[in-house]
């Protein structure tokens, strides 16, 4: 079996990053533009990364399908970034940093790469403030900050409820100043079709201009993915529609392991379903859970309007079972227990699937106006979707998929299992373990692109040697055949059923059997179901069209083709780690106070598949987890 | 709350355009099973999945995040655009704010500078070439002194934060009836004008990026004041008076206005 080698510098935690930099070659400036780096998105990752490596004289390519980089999914993150500065003189470390990060992953993540994480963490405030986003400021001029789900220190700094928006227009002009500097190239409505391996390297890609329908070869040094996560598989989530698992899952299907792919996330707050037609779940920050308290009638069945219903017969469920965080337990565990009170009948609203996000304490203590300077904007979104006044109703609110843990398996250099290949932001899988902390996506999409991957790369862009290739390379030409039969195979396929009605029911099965909570017998369902429907797509999807031309129903059966077998790796990543982590819950193992049993006997690792062929059960390798520095404990927010 | 099965008749107008170089025209669609709490994009995906099931060519439009923020919808509903009410993208409006029976016009955003690429979507990449051209603070990475190191007034924050909220739809350049992008350039302008980050490089990047958005196809700004009326993000009007002076500074140099 191969064995992972996830590269861990030696030596002590916290010396390990600083001394590493100092081993790791580097591109001398005159040679770094010989070097075409190819870059595929441009969320935080991507566009923190296509803008350092341009600043420090690489040749880059920034391909992606939007219209600008500026639209990337990044943009709709709302709460904030966290970072150990300890502004607020409350007891906060690098140490604790990486430590709540270690916990609250549940202790299924990279100690070398957490720490690392939580190293360069100051330093992306301090790139942040330099670009002129305007963070939330205190009176006398220094930054605010705020808590956040899981802590117990206030580490996050944000920007009104629009931090995601406001650090990647920073990034998106970093980039952009590199454009006009002549450093990045951008590659405008470009979908990552194919992975371009020569020699067991990765050299290029295939990309199909969206415009003309053509295909394009570009070929460089090395392949940056920062494609961003998959929550999507479940139709339903709270990502932006077009965020897909293509990129990854076709780099996978390439030789690149990925990794524990069934960690996905589920937001606590988000505003629940309201009708068949719904196209996304819209999240609001959990920033709201500092001031709002979360509660359902004590009694099941109580339709009674909120207002109507006294105090004393309401449960504020998490307050009761978690006094010492009440409301701000991290989001697994928000989550499921928002998901249990509705199991017992006790859910609110039509649906009966939401539970309450009360504000009339806050309102009370502080006055609307407060309240509006802190979460005017979510208030808005809420009352925008729901018709309803969240200063005078409580909110209604249900776990959504919001984000992805698993990615691409990557080792401390960020390296997937391909040479040349890199994984950045939510497409790898490194450092949230089985349950990312709040806060904490924003820190590493900008801790990959601004202070990691700029060393790494040049680290192996200085130990490799790299033969010069053209797009006309035998593997180049191949690759680019095999995606012009996918797609003809897609359009020749003529049947009756739109590929987001497939879609959609797909998503049906995998929340229902491989959402919230999941067992052996679910795991065997969905993987019999998603089989069904993989067949039925490729008997019967409509899609309409040429593909010589712009044609958006082509993107989106690409898309859903990939969801329809990347599903099935998820139901079995979920099926084959017997034990409950994090966001993984299997009924089969808990406490018996319903909280996540872990065993760390036989699953203190990352489960890592490797691609066996069409229709063939991947390969499931495993990179053992060793704590040194935290030792794993059952977590614990009572 | 709306009641769940309420069901309504919508007909609609739609632009169909097959590419930059086709001419246009409005295609009518009837759609009687539209429920108050879709969208208006939900409601168009609706009509997608009835034409392709039919066999048809659905209606090309563009949207991403569907919740007001990445700033890629963008339809001209009845005239207005994004649609009825204020403060909202197309992605945030609701079938609730129509009537049984009503008849929509859907259109693109028209102006010179956003040419059709097909149907509703438009090609707005203008707006990436004016940033290009000095819509930042130019400092590498790594060169950065402490976070705190420059405090930065509450106020001032609150206000740059304000201009800065703008999500480059290019809401502001359909509505004006000269296709001007002067909300757009003077909100990121004023972002770095009231920062004190954005001082070093003020006049030369009032004066490249006005350059550009000159050398676009988009025309002069007349004080109508119709881009902030249809603003998602409510950018002020002011940023335009901003814009002007700074400018006029850029031109003449710091010292002779203030």
């Amino acid at each position: 079996m191969m064995k992972l080698d996830a590269k861990i510098p030696s030596g002590d935690i916290s010396e390990k990053w600083t001394r590493h930099k100092f081993e790791m070659k580097l591109v001398s400036p005159a040679n770094r533009r010989k070097h075409q780096i190819i870059i595929v998105g441009t969320g935080l990752a991507g566009a923190s990364a296509a803008a350092t490596l341009g600043e420090a004289g690489y040749q880059v390519k920034s391909i992606f399908y939007h219209e600008s980089p500026r639209r990337a999914h990044s943009i709709a993150a709302q709460g904030g970034i966290n970072a150990a500065k300890n502004y607020q003189n409350d007891g906060d470390s690098v140490f604790r940093l990486f430590y709540d990060t270690i916990k609250g992953g549940d202790f299924r993540a990279r100690e070398a790469n957490v720490h690392r994480l939580a190293e360069v963490s100051t330093s992306i405030i301090d790139q942040c403030v330099a670009q002129g986003v305007p963070f939330a400021r205190e009176y006398g001029g220094t930054l605010a900050n705020r808590s956040f789900g899981g802590t117990q220190v206030s580490r996050t700094f944000y920007a009104r409820g629009q931090t995601g928006q406001q650090l990647l227009l920073g990034a998106y002009g970093a980039m952009m100043r590199q454009v006009d500097a002549g450093q990045v190239e951008m590659l405008t409505r470009r979908e990552f079709m194919d992975l371009v391996v020569v020699n067991g390297q990765a050299r290029g890609v295939i990309v199909r201009n969206l415009l003309t329908g053509e295909l394009e070869t570009h070929m460089g040094s090395a392949v940056v993915l920062a494609t961003g996560g998959y929550s999507n598989v479940y139709y339903l989530s709270t990502n932006a529609k077009h965020s897909n698992v293509s990129a990854t899952w076709r780099a996978y299907k390439k030789g690149a392991l990925f990794a524990n792919p069934s960690f996905m996330q589920i937001h606590p707050t988000c505003i629940p379903v309201s009708g068949d037609y719904q196209s996304k779940l819209t999240l609001m920050s959990e920033s709201l859970r500092n001031d709002g308290r979360v509660w359902v009638p004590k009694q099941a069945g109580d339709k009674r309007s909120p207002t109507q219903i006294p105090e004393s017969e309401r449960d504020y469920f998490l307050e009761r079972k978690y006094p010492s965080f009440g409301n701000l337990v991290p989001r697994d565990v928000a989550s499921r227990n928002a998901k249990t009170v509705c199991d017992e009948g006790r859910g609110v609203g039509n649906s009966g699937e939401a539970v309450y996000l009360d504000f009339a304490d806050a309102i009370g203590r502080l006055g609307p106006q407060k309240i509006a300077e802190k979460y005017g904007n979510l208030f808005e979104i809420y009352s925008n979707i729901t018709g309803e006044d969240p200063y005078k109703l409580p909110m209604r609110i249900f776990p959504a998929p919001h984000y992805t843990m698993g990615g691409l398996w990557v080792d401390y250099h960020l390296m997937t299992t391909i040479p040349g290949l890199f994984a950045i932001g939510e497409a790898n899988f490194s450092d949230h373990g089985a349950n990312r902390l709040g806060a904490s996506a924003l820190m590493q999409g900008l801790a990959d692109g601004y202070f990691v991957l700029p060393y790494t790369l040049a680290n192996y862009l200085g130990n490799t040697s790299l033969a010069s290739v053209s797009d006309q390379a035998d593997e180049a030409k191949a690759t680019r055949r095999s995606v012009a039969e996918k797609i003809d195979r897609i359009l020749g396929v003529k049947g009756k059923t739109p590929v987001t009605v497939i879609h959609r029911r797909l998503g049906r099965v995998m929340w229902n059997f491989v959402g919230m909570s999941r067992s052996k017998e679910g795991c065997q369902k969905a993987i019999q179901e998603i089989r069904e429907l993989r067949e039925e797509f490729w008997s019967d999807c409509a899609v309409p069209g040429d593909a010589n031309t712009l044609n958006h129903s082509i993107e989106l059966a690409g898309r859903v083709a990939d969801f329809l077998e990347f599903g099935e790796l998820i139901a079995k990543d979920a099926e084959t780690r017997e034990e409950s982590c994090g966001c993984h819950f299997r009924e089969e193992y808990q406490t018996p106070e319903n909280e996540a049993l872990r065993n760390d006997d036989a699953f203190a690792h990352v489960a890592a598949f490797e691609y066996q062929g069409e229709d063939k059960e991947a390969l499931r390798h495993q990179e053992a987890l060793v704590f040194e520095n935290v030792k794993p404990s059952q977590r614990s927010y009572k | 709350m709306t009641a769940d099965n309420k069901k309504m008749k919508i007909s609609l107008k739609i632009w169909r355009q097959e590419s930059p170089q086709a001419a246009g025209h409005f295609e009518a669609y009837e759609l009687d099973d539209v429920t108050p709490e879709m969208s208006f994009l939900e409601m168009l995906d609706h009509l997608n999945e009835k034409l392709v099931s039919e066999g048809k060519t659905p209606v090309y439009f563009e949207s991403d995040c569907r919740e007001g923020i990445c700033g890629t919808c963008g339809l001209v509903i009845n005239g207005i655009a994004h649609g009825v009410g204020p403060r909202k993208a197309t992605c945030q409006l609701h079938m609730r704010s129509f009537q049984d029976g009503e008849t929509i016009h859907v259109e693109p955003w028209r102006a010179k500078a956003f040419p059709v690429i097909q149907d509703l979507g438009v090609d707005r990449s203008a707006f990436d070439r004016i940033i290009a051209a000095g819509g930042y603070v130019s400092v590498n990475t790594g060169n950065a002194p402490d976070g705190n190191s420059l405090p930065v007034g509450k106020t001032t924050a609150e206000q740059a934060f304000d201009a800065a909220a703008c999500i480059g739809c290019g809401a502001c350049v359909a509505a004006c009836k000269n296709a001007s992008a002067s909300l757009f350039v003077s909100a990121k302008i004023s972002q770095y004008a009231l920062l004190p980050q954005g001082q070093p490089e003020r006049a030369r990047r009032a004066g490249a990026m006005v350059a550009q958005m000159e050398e676009e196809a988009f025309g002069s700004c007349t004080n109508e004041t119709e881009c902030s009326a249809v603003c998602p993000k409510g950018i002020s009007f002011e940023n335009i008076v901003r814009m002007n002076r700074e400018f006029l500074r850029s031109q003449f140099g710091s010292t002779e206005i203030e």
